[in-house]
């Protein structure tokens, strides 16, 4: 019952999808705009098995490849520096001093608008594209994390202090497994600006990757392509979705023994 | 010499008098409860015996030492609430309470595994030990309780402070945890502070019940004067002195 209802809006999508591209093909069999439903099955069949006839490479795996560095490599300093900052900020009243009011104003600016920035002073390599999924998601990751520090109650601090602990301590063994579950699901959060940023770089200067393939083939109005691609990002993103919310629940039993 | 010293203490916040001219003397092993009404300075006087906060004026020692900058494990305390490490299960709370005193926090090899049968003993004692691996939020409330008193006894603390540490608890499991705390309090003698608003729990459970209230108001200005200790019970016999007196100095007998 619940699989009918979850899998409703789905089905729903794909027929007004499969009656629009019909009555477009009716019309002129040579439409380019809405592939009918085979033309796009044959075209994801061909580009996930068949090579370049040049090179010989799989052009998708290896976009696949390329973008999925990025975007880890990106999202994991990303995650690193966020979760440093914010226990820092969190913890310390005079970084937080000095620290908070800096972060707050360096989320504000919008990180595509110093995209060229980046590709001026870092060149048009893969450094640019993870700088820019790091600076994108990093502010507001870190002024969550130093917030959730700031939420541990301070009866609990008091009680790691009576019992002897250091402020090293307090920061190991108190805030840190307690703001971890924070810091995967802020990274949940922030997969979807991170793939924003990555698809918006590589499509401003790359030659390999995801968000360049699909702007290199709307040249060629080649929407069986694109509408591939599109479909493999979501299904990556959705997975990678998943990867976490599941390692988050083995991680952290804690969190759901009082649900 | 008595054991907890507090000699002319006072605490005001910004001009706002908290506490004026605060002095008692404590014995060892004497269960002190604090009571009074609410805004009347009780829990500032309990976070000054813990060292959360420096008094304005005057200072508390514990057994003649130098007075406390900040808590220490000298010092055990149990909240109302938030009082145990949620992300640890009942076990590792307990662990913890020997294993933050170490330089990282934890314990290892043998000194773990000696850390890990006295947690046992304790949690035979409070009557977890079939709860042992779950979560806190999965405990009751009073089951929360016994395990803060537990992870706060671990320490081998000098005073335990409780700061109502029944309040959030049903009248069935108040009493029960009553039973728990006096007879753990007569087996270790250890000097307990508890903070109550709960009179006929005061005296139930100490030998001394401390009331604070403001003996000065100035009607124009409420924050002018703080509150401080306005009578001393003696809470031993049922809160009846002198009734065995006889029993305890025959000597005294006519005849």
């Amino acid at each position: 019952m619940v699989v009918l209802l979850v899998a409703l809006p789905f089905v729903l999508v794909l027929i007004a999808y499969g009656v629009a591209s019909d009555m477009r093909l009716a019309v002129n069999p040579a439409d380019k705009l809405l592939p009918a439903p085979a033309t796009i099955a044959e075209t994801a069949q061909r580009l996930f098995t068949q090579g370049d006839r040049r090179t010989g490479d799989i052009v998708l795996w290896k976009d696949t490849f390329a973008s999925l560095t990025r975007l880890l490599g990106g999202v994991g300093i990303a995650a690193a520096l966020s979760l440093s900052l914010g226990m820092i900020i969190g913890l310390l009243p005079i970084a937080r001093a000095m620290l908070s009011g800096f972060v707050a104003v360096v989320s504000m600016v919008p990180p595509l608008a110093i995209l060229p920035i980046l590709f001026i002073m870092l060149g048009l390599g893969e450094l640019s594209k993870v700088v820019l999924i790091v600076i994108g998601i990093t502010p507001f990751m870190t002024r969550d994390l130093a917030q959730r520090v700031l939420d541990i109650p301070h009866e609990q601090m008091v009680k790691a202090q009576t019992l002897g602990a250091s402020s090293l301590v307090i920061a190991l063994r108190v805030a840190l497994p307690q703001v971890l579950p924070r810091l995967i699901s802020n990274i949940r959060l922030s997969l979807g600006s991170a793939w924003l940023f990555l698809i918006a770089a590589e499509a401003v200067a790359s030659d390999v990757g995801l968000g360049y393939r699909i702007f290199l083939v709307r040249r060629y109005l080649a929407m069986d392509v694109i509408l591939t691609y599109v479909i493999w990002i979501t299904l990556l993103a959705f997975v990678l979705d998943w990867l976490l919310k599941t390692l988050s629940r083995r991680a952290f039993p804690w969190m759901e023994a009082g649900l | 010499m008595s054991f907890v010293t507090v000699s002319n203490v006072w605490q005001a916040y910004g001009g706002r008098s908290i506490l004026e001219r605060v002095s008692v003397s404590v014995e060892e092993g004497e269960f002190v409860s604090i009571v009074g009404a609410s805004g009347c300075g009780k829990s500032t006087f309990l976070r000054l015996l813990l060292a959360d906060e420096r008094p304005t004026r005057g200072e508390i020692r514990i057994d003649g030492g130098a007075p406390a900058q900040e808590p220490n494990p000298e010092r055990g305390v149990v909240f109302q609430r938030y009082s145990v490490f949620p992300h640890l299960t009942v076990r590792e709370n307990l662990i913890a309470g020997e294993g933050f005193a170490t330089v990282l926090g934890r314990l290892r090899g043998a000194r773990r595994r000696a850390a890990v049968e006295r947690a046992d003993a304790m949690l035979e004692r409070i009557g977890l030990n079939h709860v042992a691996d779950h979560y806190p939020a999965a405990l009751s409330g009073g089951m929360q309780q016994r395990l803060a008193i537990g992870q706060a006894m671990t320490a081998k603390p000098r005073v335990l402070l409780l700061d109502e540490p029944f309040g959030a608890l049903d009248p069935g499991t108040r009493v029960a945890m009553h039973e728990f705390l006096t007879e753990l309090q007569r087996e270790t003698r250890m000097t307990v502070f508890m903070v109550s608003h709960d009179l006929e729990e005061a005296f139930k459970l100490g030998d001394r019940v401390l009331v604070f209230d403001k003996p000065r108001r100035d009607p124009q200005d409420p924050g002018l004067f703080g509150a401080t200790i306005t009578y001393d019970f003696d809470a031993r016999d049922g809160g009846i002195p002198f009734q065995n007196t006889l029993e305890r100095y025959p000597t005294l007998a006519v005849g």
